[in-house]
Order: C-alpha cells, then sequence, then structure tokens
C-alpha cells in the first residue's frame, strides 16, 4: 500500500539537509517543514493520547499486581505468565481461531461470488440487489445481533413455525453446540456486503480489454474469473482479509449481545475480550485485565503483520 | 452529511483516483453471454438479497406489533393491529422517554466523533501528501502499523486513564477516543496524494496564496469523495461502537441507543412482567437503523467508489 506512496516523493526532499543549500532555499524548505508538521500535529495529538499513551500505560499496569492484603506490588512478566496458562484465557483464543477459520472464509466467498456475479451483470435487478446486500452495514452490530437474537429464539422466532411447516425437529439454534454457526451466520450477514463492495470496486478497475484478449484466447466465464479476476484483485483481497481477520480476534459484541439469551452456551469467558471485560468491570482485577488485553493486541498486530508478510507478493506490499 | 447531497458528482476525481469505472457505461457486456447463465446468476443474486433482506423486514414487520402480537403472530407478517404508534407514544412515556435521549446521544457521538475524525484525517492525510518534512515516513509507517492494533485492546486502559482524569461518564470518554482514526489518515493520504497535483498547489503559491488558502481553496474541493467516504466510515464507527461506551458510561442518561437497547434487552429477558418491552425493543431498534441506512441509500455515488480508496493500485 505504501510502496507506491513513498516512493512517489522524489528524494531531493530528504536529503535536502544535506545537499549545498542556498539561504532561500533552505528558508523556504524549513516553512514548507513547519507547515507539514502543523498539518499533522492535530491527528498526532490524538494518536499520541489514545493509542500510544493507552498500550505504554496498559503494558506498565500489567507489570503490577494490587490485592487487598499486601495492596499495589510490582510483580513483572507474572501476569503474563499466569495468562498464558490460564485456561479461560486459552479456550478464548482458540476459540476466536476457529472463529477466523470459519467465518473469515464465509464471509469471502459470500462477498467473492456475489460481487463476481453482479460485475457480469447490467441488470436493475443486480443494482437492486448490490444495494440490499449492502444494507446490513449500515445496521449497528448490535441491532443486527439483536435482530437474530430474536429471530434464534425459541418464544419469538419463526423458526419453530418453519420447521414444524415441514415436518421437521426445531433445532435449538441458541445450545452449545450450535451457537458457534449461529454467530458465524450474523458476522457473515453483517459484514459480507461491506466487503462485497470493495471487491467489486476493484473488479470494476480492471481494464475489460484484458477480458476481449481472453475470449479471443478460448476462456470460458470460469477461468476468465479465476485466472484474470482473482488474480488482478488480490491487493483488495488482501486487505479484506486483514480487516476481518482483525476484526474476528476482538470478537466481542454479537456473542456479548447473544448471552442475554443463551447464557449457558456462551459464558462470560467467552472470547479474549470478553474476559478482559469480566475481569476488569466484574472483578475489579485491572492489572491482570491489562495483561489480557495487551497480549490480545500484541497477538492480533503479530498475526496481522504475518499475515501481510506472508501475502506480501499478492498485495503489492514490502 | 446532507450538505454533500446536493453536489454534482465529482465523478471524474473517482475515476481517476479509485480506477471506478471509466467503462461502467461501455454498454452491457452480458451481449456474449447465453440467456441461462444471467438467469442463474440472477436466480442466485436473488436468493442472496433474500438473505440479506429477510431480517430487516422482520424487524419492520416487528416494530409494528405490540407485545401480544410479537408472541402470538406470524413472524414475518403483519399482526390484525398496527401498534406501531402506540409503540413510539410508550417509547416517549417509557422511563420518562429515554428512549429518544439514547437516540439523541447516538448522534451526539456519532456526529462530533465522525466529523472530528475526519476532519482530523483530512489535515494529517494532506500534509503527509503534500508537505515533505523530516520524519514524515517514519511517523506515517508507525500510524500505518498501528491500523492493525486491536481498538478494543484499548478499551480497558483508556477507561483507567479517563477515570484518572475524572472525564468518565460524561460524553467526552466517548468522543475524545473516538477521534482516532488511522485508516482515515491513510485513506485521506492515499487520496490526496493522486487527486490534488503538486502543480496547482505551487500555481496558488505563485499567485500568492498562503498555505492555509491553499488548501482550503484549492485542495478541499478536490477531496469530496474521500471526505464523504471518511466521513460515513468514522460515523459508522462511532454510531456502530459498543465496548467503548459500555466500559466508560455508567449513567443511563448517557448511554447510545446500541447500549441502551442491550440493556433493555438483558432486562426483559431476565426481568418479570413489568420489566418486558419486547414491543419497544423492536420499535426502538427500528427507528435507530432508519438515519444510517438512509444516509448510505442517498450517499450511494459517493461511497461506492470511495471505501475501495487505498485497495486498489
Amino acid at each position: 500500500m505504501t510502496t507506491q506512496t513513498t516512493a512517489a516523493a522524489p528524494p531531493a526532499a530528504t536529503q535536502g539537509s544535506r545537499a549545498p543549500r542556498r539561504p532561500r532555499g533552505s528558508r523556504l524548505e524549513q516553512r514548507r517543514q513547519r507547515w507539514g508538521w502543523l498539518f499533522v500535529s492535530p491527528f498526532l495529538a490524538v494518536f499520541a493520547l489514545f493509542l500510544v499513551f493507552p498500550l505504554f500505560y496498559a503494558f506498565g499496569m500489567s507489570l503490577f499486581t494490587s490485592t487487598l492484603a499486601t495492596g499495589t506490588k510490582f510483580t513483572g512478566i507474572d501476569n503474563y505468565v499466569k495468562a498464558f496458562t490460564d485456561p479461560l484465557f486459552m479456550e478464548g483464543l482458540l476459540r476466536v481461531a476457529a472463529f477466523a477459520i470459519v467465518m473469515i472464509p464465509a464471509q469471502l466467498i459470500v462477498a467473492l461470488a456475489a460481487a463476481l456475479v453482479l460485475d457480469s451483470l447490467t441488470s436493475w435487478l443486480s443494482k437492486l440487489s448490490r444495494l440490499l446486500i449492502f444494507v446490513p452495514y449500515a445496521i449497528p452490530v448490535v441491532i443486527g445481533a439483536l435482530m437474530w437474537s430474536f429471530l434464534y429464539s425459541p418464544k419469538f422466532g419463526p423458526s419453530a413455525t418453519l420447521f414444524t411447516a415441514v415436518g421437521l425437529p426445531t433445532p435449538d439454534f441458541l445450545a452449545s453446540d450450535t451457537v458457534f454457526g449461529s454467530l458465524v451466520n450474523i458476522v457473515t450477514w453483517q459484514w459480507s456486503g461491506y466487503y462485497m463492495v470493495v471487491i467489486y470496486a476493484a473488479l470494476r478497475s480492471i481494464d475489460p480489454s484484458i477480458y476481449e484478449a481472453a475470449r479471443i484466447d478460448g476462456a470460458n466465464g470460469w477461468q476468465t474469473a479465476t485466472r484474470i479476476k482473482l488474480p488482478m484483485i488480490s491487493s483488495s483481497m488482501v486487505m479484506v482479509i486483514t480487516f476481518a481477520l482483525i476484526g474476528t480476534l476482538q470478537f466481542f459484541t454479537e456473542p456479548v449481545v447473544l448471552r442475554n439469551i443463551a447464557q449457558g452456551a456462551i459464558d462470560a469467558a467467552y472470547t479474549p475480550n470478553m474476559y478482559a471485560y469480566s475481569l476488569a468491570f466484574s472483578y475489579s482485577q485491572f492489572n491482570y485485565a491489562s495483561a489480557i488485553a495487551f497480549s490480545l493486541g500484541a497477538l492480533v498486530f503479530a498475526g496481522s503483520y504475518l499475515f501481510l508478510f506472508l501475502t506480501r507478493k499478492q498485495s503489492g506490499l514490502k | 452529511m446532507a450538505i454533500f447531497a446536493n453536489d454534482a458528482a465529482p465523478k471524474d476525481a473517482l475515476t481517476t483516483v479509485t480506477g471506478v469505472p471509466d467503462h461502467d457505461f461501455r454498454g452491457p457486456r452480458g451481449k456474449r453471454r447465453s440467456g441461462g447463465r444471467r438467469i442463474g446468476s440472477h436466480v442466485f443474486l436473488i436468493i442472496l438479497a433474500i438473505y440479506f433482506i429477510v431480517p430487516i423486514w422482520w424487524l419492520f414487520v416487528a416494530a409494528t406489533k405490540d407485545t401480544a402480537g410479537l408472541f402470538g403472530s406470524p413472524a414475518f407478517w403483519f399482526d390484525g393491529d398496527f401498534a406501531f404508534f402506540a409503540n413510539v407514544a410508550e417509547l416517549f412515556t417509557h422511563q420518562g422517554g429515554i428512549y429518544w435521549r439514547w437516540l439523541g446521544n447516538s448522534f451526539l457521538y456519532a456526529f462530533a466523533g465522525g466529523v472530528g475524525a475526519t476532519i482530523l484525517a483530512i489535515l494529517a492525510g494532506y500534509g503527509f501528501a503534500k508537505y515533505r518534512f523530516r520524519g514524515r515516513n517514519g511517523v506515517f509507517g508507525v500510524i500505518l502499523g498501528s491500523v492493525m492494533v486491536p481498538l478494543t485492546a484499548l478499551v480497558i486502559p483508556t477507561f483507567m486513564l479517563l477515570s484518572q482524569y475524572g472525564i468518565i461518564n460524561t460524553p467526552w470518554a466517548v468522543i475524545l477516543p473516538s477521534l482516532l482514526s488511522p485508516f482515515g489518515v491513510y485513506l485521506m493520504r492515499v487520496y490526496t496524494q493522486d487527486a490534488v497535483p503538486d502543480e496547482m498547489l505551487e500555481a496558488a503559491r505563485i499567485d500568492g496564496a498562503g498555505e492555509i488558502r491553499t488548501f482550503f481553496q484549492v485542495a478541499l474541493p478536490m477531496l469530496k469523495p474521500a471526505i464523504v467516504t471518511v466521513l460515513l466510515l468514522s460515523v459508522v464507527g462511532t454510531w456502530n461502537n459498543f465496548f467503548l461506551p459500555l466500559a466508560v458510561l455508567t449513567d443511563p442518561q448517557l448511554l447510545p441507543v446500541t447500549v441502551g437497547l442491550n440493556r433493555w434487552t438483558a432486562l426483559s429477558n431476565a426481568g418479570a412482567g413489568g420489566e418486558q418491552v419486547w414491543n419497544l425493543i423492536t420499535s426502538g431498534a427500528f427507528i435507530s437503523v432508519i438515519p444510517l441506512v438512509l444516509s448510505f441509500l442517498f450517499l450511494q455515488r459517493y461511497w461506492q467508489g470511495g471505501l475501495a480508496i487505498g485497495s486498489i493500485k
């Protein structure tokens, strides 16, 4: 993503200080430098205050332990040792990893299939479908999860009527072995449309004369899609997957909302974020909660960095 | 947001930067397709569209029912009596009309946080794209890396920081952290780089315009599609936010509508008859989704290309 933009800056700019300077040029240069900093400084202030500082603060907090008996004491990496041997945290981590493995491909397949089909059509129906598929993105995640929890509910939900009508037993969407799939469905419903729009825009940016060339060479629709379109939108795919990965690993809102009606299936430590929240706000263990939040943040950062590193060829990132 | 809706579509700017379609008007590509495949594609799309729209249809229908109707009538069709206005009236009286307070809070947080984040992103994007100051690439690299820091990991430390400064449980506790949008800065930089030619800025400076005037009169008008996109993304982000307000707000009067409705649901599930307000939850949820859905419908031409900024090389 940056290669292009950073490469665009003429090398002269960075060497400005070393180059033999004329008085006037240097004054202009200095003035420009000041304006550059002025434009970026409001954001940098917020960045420092609400991202850099909280990160350091969390790390600092995580190195202490406070108990009623002994007060606050420096305990070094003890909280991290505790976190990575804490079965609740480890189960949560494994669970969001499982969600990532199932949920990201589910969203991607829906988004990609929809985008490819939309790209091949120009009818009003396809334009309307594009909008309808996108609409869930405009609905707050809490409301989306609330809606689905109504639909899953045996009390209100249409499932009892629908399944009885075709003579099948009504499934329980909120049992401990089915709630995983129910959550995957909510997330897929909520986010696929957004990813579809990104992929669709990337498809529209491909020069159509390539398709003509492929057609003359005898490629059919499937071959055009898999051998030309897919490779050409790989940078968009990498971006979409990265976002989905970051979002999935910090899974919080949907399980919290669904927990209202599925207490038995979703416990308070269902995901690492939920665990950190309940440690901090139900048990006031802020030091340990900081260690969990910081560990999760570091793992998500490392995971997405690793993914971008492994796909650097496809994404054009270096 | 509405101010942008009336402007003519800056189609060219969008096209040059995002590469979104010059060839949109190249006529039906389907000409070479057989009729059967196109029918298949349409059937596939209709099935998808139904999956995505059915829950919203359900919400619309449910908003018109009273509690008895919610339990007793078919889920996807209207009940005999139309209770939507009765529900709205009850939203005004239940707990002193706190629902409307929540909705107002959501607007305030989303607007203040979204507009603020967008302004910061425009300024920073312009600064990074058009000024070559020392340390630029290093600082920008850090910001880009921070896109991968999960913002929820910051909620608990932010809570502890804000409580030390005594602004926990105030609107600022939600608005200030919402100003942070590293991804918005990234989008604005990429877009500004391509959409605003250096020559035009130089020409304005030679004509004697100062840096501020050059920014407002030359650069800003060319950035409109990206501004609308970043604004939509950050407003949606703040409007959607659940973890942060859940952590930093305890006063019921300050909650945004998302946290408020979730609280009603938890109470209704746990509580006895008097606390069950299912009809208010469904009608309240329905009313709360209308503003954003409408914004997206009216601002289509901006976000459809704009959301892809940064992902197309």
